[in-house]
C-alpha cells in the first residue's frame, strides 16, 4: 500500500480529466491521503481463496427481444448538447493543427 | 384544513380523496403553499413547477379517479430521477438547465399511477455525500433543528417530507442516502433489495449498489409507494425478473403487533460491545428500548456476530468511488450538460478538462480521482479486487447471521443530526455517517430505517435487515416498532416535530 503525492494526484487528475487547481492539488493530496489511510484496512482481510462479488445479485447475459423498438428524434436529443450542426453533435477538434 | 392536508399521512389521504373530502387540486395547493411559504429558509427542492403540477391534479380531479391508487396525491422526487422536460441536475452544476428526453422507470410508473409530481429535490451532487452539503446549489436544513443537516445524499427529499412540504418522496440509497437520511429527520426510508427496483434513468452514481425507494412519514405509506415503482424492468439488465412483493399488507399486518416466533439478531459489530466507537450513547439507548419492544411482541431476540462488517467502510470506499469514476465519464462536455472553453483553439481533451473542472465540485472531484486510483495498473488488486473479495465476506456474515435469525437489527446511524458544516472539511468523519447502513448495501439485501424515539430532541432511527427479496419482512417487523411506539406515545412519531407554523414565517393552520 501507498500513499498519495501532490503529483500522483495531478497526474490521476490528468488521467480522469480534470484541470484542476493548484490550491485544490494541495487539498486533495492532504484530504485522498487521509482516505487511502482509512481504506487500506481492507488489504489487511484474509480473502485468499474468496472469489470477488461483483455484483450483489448474480446474473448473466441478459438478453431482451432482437427487435426494433422506436428510439428518440434526433431533434429530441441535439436539444440538451450544448453544440450541434447539421443534425449533429458538434465537438472540439480531436487532432493538433500539424496532424 | 390545509394544515391537516400537509401532516396527514399518504395513506389518510388517499382515503380522504377517495370519499370526496378534498380534491387532489386542494391537496397539491396546500402543499405548493407551505412551499412557497417555507422553502426558502428550509432549502427542500431544486426545482418546483405550480402550473404543471396543479395542470396535473385538475386533469386528475376531472376523470374522477382521484384517490384510486396513488392518483392525485402529489410526489416528490429526487433530482437524480430523470424526468421528461423537467429539470434534471443530480445536483451537479454540470447538468444545469439541462431537460432530459426521457422518463426514468420510477417516474414513469409514478405518472402512470397519476400521481402529482410537486418537483425535484435536492441531494449532494451525484448522490455523494451524508448531509446535502455536496449540493452545487443550495443548502438543505433539517425541519428537527435549522442549524443541523438533513442527512444526504436524499436529503431535499428527507427535508421536504418531515416537514410537510410533500406527503412523500422518493430517494435512491447507494451505502445509505435513503435510510440515513431518513433516520436523522425521523421518517420511514426503505432501501429494496438489489434489483427489485429499476435502475433505468437513475443517473449512475456506482451501478453496483445504487437502489431507489421510499421515503415516508409512516411504515404503511413507504409501503404502498414501494409497490408503485418495484417490479421487473426489461430496461434495467440487473432488474430481478419476479413479482412485486407484497409490501403494504405485510405492514398492515405487522402493526398488528404479534411477532411471535420471529427471530431478530442485533448485530454486535453495529454499536454492540466492543464496537460502541462513534455511537452517541443517545441512540444506543433508544435501539436498546426498541428491542425491547419487540421482544415484548413476542420476538426471539440474540446476538449475531458479523465480523466482516468492520470492513464495510473501506470496502465502501473503494468500490463506490471506482464505479463511480467510470460512470462519471460520460460527463465529456459534448451530449449534454455543460460544456467550457470550447474557443474554436483548444482541443477536445483541453474542453473536457475545463468542463469536468469547472461542473464537478470538490467531493465528486475526490471520488473521481481516488477510483481512477483504485482501478489502475498495478493498485487494481491491492484495492478494487481486495474490496470486492470484502464484499463476498459481507454476503456470508449475512447468510450465516440469516441461518439463526430472521431480521438483524442496528441503529441506522451511529448519531443524531450533526450541525452544518462540521464535517464537509474531513471526508472520512463524514464517510463515518454510512457505517451502519454500508452492509446490507454491499450485499443487496433489503434494509428498512424506521424512527425508535429522540435523543437530544433529535430522531433516531432503527434499521432492520432482512435477506434479498424478503423486503416484507423489514415492513411487518417496522410497522409492528412503530405500531407499539405510537401506542405508547398516543400520537405519530411526526406530531412531536415543533410545528414551524409558531414561527412568524410559517403562515397560519
Amino acid at each position: 500500500m501507498s500513499t498519495l503525492s501532490r503529483k500522483d494526484v495531478a497526474h490521476l487528475a490528468r488521467l480522469a480529466r480534470l484541470a484542476v487547481t493548484d490550491e485544490e492539488l494541495d487539498l486533495f493530496a492532504g484530504q485522498l491521503a487521509a482516505v487511502l489511510d482509512a481504506v487500506a484496512q481492507v488489504g489487511r482481510a484474509g480473502v485468499e481463496d474468496v472469489p470477488p462479488t461483483t455484483h450483489a445479485v448474480p446474473m448473466t447475459n441478459v438478453f431482451r427481444a432482437d427487435v426494433v423498438r422506436p428510439s428518440l428524434a434526433p431533434e429530441v436529443v441535439l436539444a440538451g448538447a450544448p453544440a450541434a450542426e447539421d443534425g449533429r453533435f458538434r465537438v472540439p477538434r480531436i487532432l493538433g493543427e500539424e496532424a | 384544513m390545509s394544515r391537516d392536508l400537509t401532516t396527514s399521512d399518504a395513506a389518510t389521504l388517499q382515503a380522504v380523496l377517495l370519499e370526496g373530502g378534498t380534491t387532489s387540486v386542494e391537496l397539491t395547493q396546500a402543499y405548493l403553499d407551505r412551499i412557497a411559504a417555507e422553502d426558502a429558509e428550509l432549502g427542500s427542492y431544486l426545482h418546483v413547477d405550480p402550473e404543471a403540477a396543479l395542470g396535473r391534479a385538475t386533469a386528475i380531479d376531472e376523470a374522477g379517479t382521484a384517490g384510486t391508487g396513488l392518483a392525485g396525491i402529489p410526489v416528490a422526487l429526487k433530482d437524480v430521477v430523470v424526468t421528461q422536460g423537467v429539470p434534471t441536475t443530480s445536483g451537479s452544476r454540470i447538468l444545469e438547465g439541462w431537460e432530459p428526453p426521457y422518463d426514468g422507470t420510477v417516474a414513469a410508473r409514478l405518472k402512470a399511477a397519476d400521481t402529482v409530481l410537486l418537483g425535484k429535490t435536492n441531494m449532494d451532487e451525484f448522490a455523494m455525500g451524508s448531509s446535502t452539503e455536496n449540493s452545487a446549489y443550495r443548502v438543505t436544513r433539517n425541519p428537527w433543528d435549522p442549524e443541523r443537516i438533513p442527512g444526504g445524499s436524499s436529503g431535499g427529499s428527507s427535508a421536504a417530507v418531515a416537514a410537510g412540504l410533500a406527503p412523500w418522496a422518493i430517494g435512491t440509497d447507494t451505502g445509505g442516502s435513503i435510510r440515513q437520511p431518513a433516520a436523522l429527520t425521523g421518517l420511514v426510508g426503505h432501501k429494496p433489495t438489489y434489483g427489485s427496483v429499476s435502475r433505468y434513468g437513475l443517473i449512475a452514481f456506482s451501478s453496483s449498489l445504487d437502489q431507489a425507494g421510499p421515503m415516508a412519514r409512516t411504515v404503511l405509506d413507504a409501503a404502498l409507494l414501494h409497490e408503485a415503482i418495484g417490479g421487473h424492468d426489461p430496461l434495467d439488465s440487473t432488474s430481478i425478473d419476479a413479482p412485486v412483493p407484497v409490501l403494504a399488507e405485510s405492514a398492515r399486518r405487522g402493526a398488528g403487533g404479534d411477532l411471535s416466533g420471529l427471530r431478530v439478531g442485533i448485530v454486535r459489530e453495529l454499536g454492540g460491545e466492543g464496537h460502541t466507537d462513534g455511537y452517541e450513547e443517545g441512540v444506543l439507548a433508544r435501539v436498546a428500548e426498541a428491542v425491547a419492544l419487540l421482544e415484548g411482541m413476542g420476538a426471539e431476540v440474540r446476538e449475531v456476530s458479523c465480523p466482516a462488517f468492520d470492513l464495510a467502510l473501506p470496502a465502501y470506499y473503494l468500490i463506490a468511488p471506482s464505479e463511480a469514476s467510470s460512470n462519471l465519464s460520460r460527463f465529456d462536455g459534448v451530449r449534454y450538460g455543460l460544456r467550457v472553453g470550447d474557443d474554436g483553439d483548444r482541443d477536445l481533451d483541453e474542453v473536457m478538462a475545463l468542463t469536468r473542472e469547472q461542473g464537478f465540485g470538490a467531493e465528486v472531484k475526490r471520488r473521481i480521482i481516488l477510483g481512477t486510483y483504485a482501478l489502475s495498473s498495478g493498485y487494481y488488486e491491492a484495492y478494487y479486487g481486495q474490496a470486492q473479495k470484502v464484499r463476498t465476506l459481507i454476503s456470508r456474515d449475512f447468510t450465516a447471521g440469516f441461518d439463526q435469525v430472521d431480521v438483524l437489527v442496528s441503529p441506522t446511524t451511529p448519531t443524531v443530526a450533526f450541525p452544518l458544516g462540521s464535517r464537509v472539511d474531513d471526508p472520512v468523519a463524514m464517510y463515518a455517517a454510512d457505517l451502519c447502513t454500508l452492509p446490507a448495501s454491499l450485499a443487496g439485501v433489503p434494509a428498512i430505517s424506521v424512527p425508535c424515539g429522540l435523543s437530544d430532541g433529535l430522531p433516531v432511527g432503527f434499521q432492520i435487515m432482512a435477506p434479498a427479496l424478503a423486503d416484507d419482512r423489514c415492513y411487518q417487523v417496522a410497522a409492528a416498532l412503530e405500531a407499539a411506539q405510537d401506542a405508547a406515545r398516543g400520537s405519530r412519531f411526526l406530531d412531536q416535530l415543533p410545528r414551524r407554523d409558531a414561527q412568524p414565517a410559517g403562515g397560519v393552520a
